[in-house]
């Protein structure tokens, strides 16, 4: 029936093409365009952009080292900090980076658990993103306890005064959860770079690269005997970085929830601030991406369904975002605390008022146009959506500090928190540290995770062509041996 | 130095795909070698049983880890906070369970990270920067997109011609003498190959 009616054949054809599932890597390319497309990056002469763009940012990335300076010659006073604000744009900017590391560990690791296959393509880049967002939010809180020469004191290391470390506050917390968080990512992607370290080193032109990718290779061969105890290894750490990503935000957020600050004292941080993360975190990935794999021409490796898989990961986590906004509301109101009430009403109609409603904007309205198709397949609109949550997740963790802070119980200890020219230089600084390093990162080490991309294509199945062999090994018993 | 003979690491065979290589060490591990290697750009699903192998260990570095981890982190807050340097802080018992989670959870995961590391470079005997079969001029191919075996010499079943026969029936190609120094020594009369030894 359906031969024989051509216009049912064709229904049924786009049917069929609807239905199938998309290639994670287009254009079926085969293995050594994957290698040669991702090392070429790093081998190649590098081009004008990228060199434009690197002096740009490194330039503005020395405004970090030039603030700190200024800051420790003068004192913390050249920041806006005053009596009801101790906490503004420093801690903020400290939860904004460390929101924004979420994404990376999330991909390599629960997406990971997850069997989510696409993951591959994506998470070296997020990896990478996710420890340079640590380095800038670390310099934060180090700078801001005033005295930064006695930051070792947040370490337990036994000193001449004899004194340790007040283990049931939730800032030493904070230093044991960063610091593992920082350490266990890096030891995570180094990890995963190691096989294509070893592809940049067999690559290698000149005794430089040679001994340069080869140490870092660590002689790796690729070996079924090593690929074994890697596979294992990169599984276990998977496994503990999924608790360890859910539990850095949650600790950030115990600085604030287990004060007793109205508009912090709420038990609906830890997720909250989880969800939010990611979502900032992926806004980011998305930022990244988008021009690079215009820039490297990379739409066969980072195709149009990652890009639409990473833009339904954001609706949802700005949804939830939302959900946890209208939540802080309703409980603000049923718990008859007055306090609390008065929290979130001048929240929302304060002096800060223009604060939470661009979070809301940006936040919970913005990412909602992810709905339509339309929006998730073209990149350009994509990368002008998550501009949105890139600004609104630095405005949440404004609102929640400073509107929470800046009125404290008695009127007489009420205050407003302006930003100094060091506040903001600072913090344009980190932005330019972030770009810079980034840019780093692709020039010199593969972006792209390049083994667990081949592993995703058709030929890595042990399965694949027996019985229509192409290459002459017609006589392979037949594939149910293999399972034997 | 010493003779071409002794010099042999192995054999080495290309192989045009993944699943001609899952094939072909299903057929090595069935004749009884043990020192043989598979390599491959990417980890094969199901080599390791192809390949005869147990699973790995470096989940037992891993638990090593973890437990020095949770054990650190309670020495560490129950020495300071209780024995060293008991200090009242708003009326809170010196030593709690409750605040002290977050960083016996924080140590134990970095010290399990620290174990898995330390256990796959055991394991995999890395850092070793050189290896016989980077001799092989062929293997660069291995991080990009070829896939070979190695039988070593060491192997009490390797012999030189029947193991080559053996490769070459098993569908590998190139079939290569793969040698210790950088310099096979075909002929040892040669005087400069010797000082290079």
């Amino acid at each position: 029936m359906r031969a024989d009616n051509p216009a049912s054949q064709a229904a049924f054809a786009k049917a069929s093409e609807y239905l199938e599932r998309k290639p994670l890597v287009g254009s079926r390319r085969c293995l050594a365009w994957i290698t040669d497309h991702v090392c070429r990056i790093v081998e190649q002469p590098a081009p004008i952009w990228w060199w434009v763009a690197t002096i740009v940012t490194g330039a503005i990335a020395a405004l970090t080292p030039a603030m700190l300076t200024y800051l420790v010659a003068t004192g913390v006073g050249v920041w806006g900090l005053n009596a009801p604000v101790a906490w503004a744009w420093d801690i903020t900017n400290f939860v904004f980076w460390i929101g924004i590391g979420h994404a990376g560990t999330l991909i390599s690791a629960i997406l990971f658990l997850t069997r989510q296959k696409w993951r591959t393509s994506i998470n070296r880049s997020a990896e990478a993103m996710t420890i340079f967002a640590v380095i800038c939010a670390g310099i934060f809180p180090a700078f801001h306890v005033g005295r930064v020469w006695f930051a070792w004191w947040l370490f337990p290391i036994p000193n001449a005064n004899a004194i340790w470390q007040n283990f049931r506050s939730p800032l030493l917390w904070d230093v044991f959860a960063v610091s593992t968080y920082f350490t266990v990512s890096l030891i995570f992607w180094y990890l995963g770079l190691i096989p294509d370290l070893a592809s940049l080193r067999d690559r290698a032109k000149t005794r430089l690269r040679q001994m340069a990718y080869g140490i870092l290779a660590l002689g790796w061969r690729g070996s079924n005997r090593q690929w074994t105890h890697y596979e294992k290894a990169y599984l276990i750490l998977a496994g503990i970085s999924t608790p360890l990503v859910l539990s850095v935000h949650s600790v950030v957020s115990f600085d604030f929830a287990t004060s007793i600050v109205p508009g912090w004292h709420t038990t609906i941080f830890p997720p909250y601030f989880v969800a939010g993360a990611i979502f900032g975190g992926f806004a980011m990935v998305l930022t990244l991406l988008i021009p690079f794999r215009e820039l490297y021409g990379l739409h066969d490796l980072v195709t149009d369904k990652h890009i639409d898989n990473m833009c339904k990961i954001t609706l949802l986590t700005g949804s939830l975002v939302g959900y946890a906004y209208a939540m802080e509301f309703f409980i603000a109101w049923y718990s008859g605390n007055p306090y609390e009430l008065y929290a979130f009403i001048n929240r929302a109609t304060g002096p800060y008022w223009w604060a939470y409603w661009a979070m809301i904007t940006c936040n919970v309205v913005a990412p909602q146009l992810f709905w339509f198709k339309y929006c998730r397949q073209n990149p350009w609109v994509v990368l002008a959506i998550v501009m949105f949550p890139n600004t609104g997740m630095w405005f949440e963790r404004f609102v929640i500090i400073v509107t929470s802070i800046h009125r404290d119980f008695l009127p007489s200890s009420w205050g407003y928190f302006s930003p100094t020219w060091v506040d903001i230089s600072l913090f344009i600084g980190t932005i330019g540290l972030f770009l810079f390093l980034f840019l780093l990162f692709v020039r010199f080490l593969p972006m792209i995770t390049m083994f667990e991309v081949k592993n995703v294509t058709p030929e890595a199945d042990p399965h694949h062509g027996n019985g229509h062999d192409a290459h002459g090994h017609a006589s392979h018993p037949s594939p149910a041996k293999a399972h034997a | 130095m010493s003779t071409p003979a002794s010099n042999l690491h192995g054999l080495g065979a290309e192989f045009p795909s993944a699943s001609a290589l899952m094939q072909a060490a299903e057929k090595v591990r069935d004749s009884g070698f043990r020192k043989w290697d598979v390599y491959s750009p990417f980890p094969i699903h199901g080599m390791d049983a192809a390949m005869g192998f147990r699973r790995s260990r470096v989940s037992l570095f891993s638990l090593l880890g973890g437990i020095t981890g949770l054990t650190t982190a309670f020495t560490l807050i129950y020495y300071t906070s209780a024995i060293n340097y008991p200090l009242i802080v708003q009326g809170k018992p010196y030593f709690a369970l409750e605040p002290s989670m977050p960083v016996f959870f924080e140590l134990t995961i970095l010290l399990t990270a620290f174990g898995t590391i330390i256990g796959l470079l055991l394991l995999t005997l890395m850092p070793r920067l050189h290896h016989p079969v980077f001799n092989w001029e062929r293997f660069k191919r291995v991080s990009d997109d070829g896939f070979f075996i190695v039988l070593e010499a060491a192997d009490p079943r390797f012999e030189k011609g029947a193991s080559r026969r053996f490769l070459e029936e098993l569908g590998g190609s190139h079939v290569t003498e793969i040698y210790q120094d950088p310099e096979p020594e075909p002929h040892p009369a040669r005087p400069e190959a010797k000082g290079h030894a």
